[in-house]
């Protein structure tokens, strides 16, 4: 389903969208009191840390939402912008903001925030700002070693880390929570007394209870992608399941009549792919046919979706978590690509055997083996000129 | 009339990783800030010396990447809304006025120093550092990813490592 953008939402809504946000996002921060700087710094000296409990439950808050969203299949994750780690720049731009933080005391958000509602501290830190950028674009060959240098592409901090993402997910929030209790008694002691604010009260403490265990139970339960796989890849299971197939002569045949319903998924690793695709196909691998290219495809009503790998029961496992995504008109090609290779481009000069049908399916084979490569040859080329590699629909993020 | 209390910080907080999640959802991408600054100077640039920007590395690979007018942005809008959230905010809870705000100790000309060198630093270090709290902070933290969540170590690192020397500006 999500994100919505840019099939659900046309670019030009999307617009829209972004005010709306912006104003909801504008409304909380100046309610939580952010429009002041003195608040705003206040976590750096030890009076105030509203920001700190504020920031950190907003961004836990949001983070078991993106994983809950994403484990029950709400939200193609793979779609979702994650920032970009270039190691140097994160670290110097960070420290030069922070130190920008205790000078101006707002942050760019939190500035036009403040000047909304007639900071004239915040307006003079915009204007500042706007001349910090055209430093910075007017410097670019001066930074760009810098800007570019360390790119590790969008790696997820687990990842990095070597744990799991329940795992990081739980130690975040242990961490949010301890944070929350020790700023408390930093807060009290700074300021000599306690905060009556603070106090947490019963309807806000229920609420959050109920957010948790929705949030949490993401974690506990299996995850659907994983555990399809998982049944995907169970014999047991899938012998259970009744496969329909579709043999090498019928695919040849649609093939080389040009099937318009016909959808060819396949399932071998790229380079293989790249030898020889069939017309009509599209590559996938078991994560990716639940994500929104494949799915596109799938959903099409009254089309022949047929899984293809070298062996056939490659090509069974796909059609499988096809079918519990609830696509229908799955077919396997029987016997896999090594057979169909071999009935189509291995047909012998000639046959000894005077049945009918054998007589037929040789001549049929025989015409196939000639038109075939030559539409392979000419769907690679196509692809080639449409260049290869689809980019995806992906949004440009940044800040 | 007096101004209304802040909200409980940690509604306001669950209310705003809402709204980040609506945006993840809807859109894709997080929520940002400096990036409608960014846009704000290239379009004003543009406008001023459009030679410049066509022979400029920095413009051209912006525009490269987003094509079209650099006003026409996802997060220009944003910001938009987010000063007419915040004005609306502010107008409800009685806190519109214009002010300086500053410790009693300093003079109006230290505040405004310090406002505009701290601007300065924050929009330079959010161009070098890809995107501010809001962007890379708080968004990468909403995705798990890393390096906006070293971005927010280095943020939070660099204000606790030069708070002392800054702290008669505050108390």
């Amino acid at each position: 389903m999500g994100p919505l953008v840019p099939e659900i939402i046309g670019n030009e809504l999307n617009f829209v969208a972004a005010l709306f946000i912006g104003i909801a996002f504008g409304f909380i921060l100046e309610q939580a009191g952010f429009s002041t700087s003195k608040k705003l710094v206040g976590l750096f000296y030890g009076y105030d840390f509203t920001v700190l409990r504020v920031f950190f439950t907003a961004g836990v808050t949001a983070m078991i939402g993106v994983v809950a969203l994403n484990h029950f299949g709400l939200i193609d994750i793979s779609l979702v912008y994650v920032n970009p780690t270039f190691l140097w720049s994160a670290l110097v731009g960070g420290l030069i903001m922070g130190i920008g933080f205790v000078v101006g005391g707002y942050c760019p958000g939190t500035s036009v925030c403040a000047a909304a509602i007639g900071k004239i501290d915040a307006m003079i830190f915009i204007a500042g700002s706007f001349i910090g950028v055209l430093i910075f674009a007017e410097g670019y060959p001066l930074f760009e070693g810098l800007y570019k240098a360390a790119n590790w592409g969008s790696v997820k901090i687990f990842d990095v880390m070597g744990v799991s993402q329940s795992l990081f997910a739980f130690l975040l929030i242990a961490f949010a929570v301890g944070a929350f209790w020790a700023v408390t008694l930093i807060e009290n002691k700074v300021n000599g007394k306690p905060n009556p604010e603070l106090n947490a009260k019963p309807l806000y403490a229920g609420l959050t209870a109920i957010a948790m265990v929705i949030g949490l139970s993401a974690f506990i339960m299996p995850d659907r992608k994983e555990s399809i796989i998982k049944k995907s890849s169970d014999s047991e299971i899938a012998a259970s399941r009744k496969v329909e197939f579709i043999t090498s002569d019928e695919l040849a045949f649609r093939l080389m009549d040009n099937d318009k319903d016909l959808q060819i998924f396949d399932l071998r690793d790229q380079k293989s792919f790249d030898a020889m695709p069939l017309p009509r196909s599209i590559r996938v691998t078991k994560e990716s046919l639940f994500e929104k290219d494949a799915n596109k495809l799938l959903l099409l009503k009254n089309t022949r979706n047929v899984f293809i790998a070298d062996d056939e029961q490659t090509a069974a496992k796909g059609a499988l978590i096809a079918e519990q995504l609830g696509f229908k008109g799955l077919l396997v090609l029987k016997g896999g690509l090594n057979q169909f290779k071999k009935d189509m481009f291995e047909v012998p000069k000639s046959i000894e055997g005077q049945d009918r049908q054998e007589i037929d399916t040789h001549r049929f084979r025989t015409q196939a083996s000639i038109a075939l490569p030559l539409l392979i040859k000419e769907f690679k080329q196509k692809q080639a000129g449409s260049g290869v590699k689809k980019a995806k629909n992906r949004v440009l993020g940044g800040c | 009339m007096n101004e209304t209390k802040y909200m409980n910080p940690y509604l306001a907080g669950f209310f705003l990783g809402l709204i980040l999640l609506a945006t993840i959802f809807i859109t894709g991408r997080g929520l940002g800030a400096s990036g409608a600054v960014k846009s704000a100077v290239v379009a004003a640039v543009e406008t001023v010396a459009p030679a410049h920007t066509n022979n400029t590395k920095f413009y051209t690979e912006y525009t490269e990447e987003h094509p079209g007018n650099p006003l026409k942005n996802w997060l220009v809008f944003e910001v938009i809304g987010v000063v007419i959230g915040a004005f609306v905010s502010g107008l409800i809870s009685n806190r519109l006025k214009f002010t300086m705000e500053k410790s009693p100790k300093i003079m109006n000309g230290t505040r405004i120093a310090g406002a505009a060198i701290g601007g300065l630093l924050f929009g330079f270090g959010a161009q070098l550092g890809r995107g501010c709290t809001s962007g890379a902070a708080l968004s990468g933290m909403a995705v798990l990813s890393f390096g906006g969540i070293i971005t927010m170590l280095a943020i939070f690192g660099g204000a606790y490592a030069f708070a002392y020397f800054f702290r008669k500006l505050w108390i």
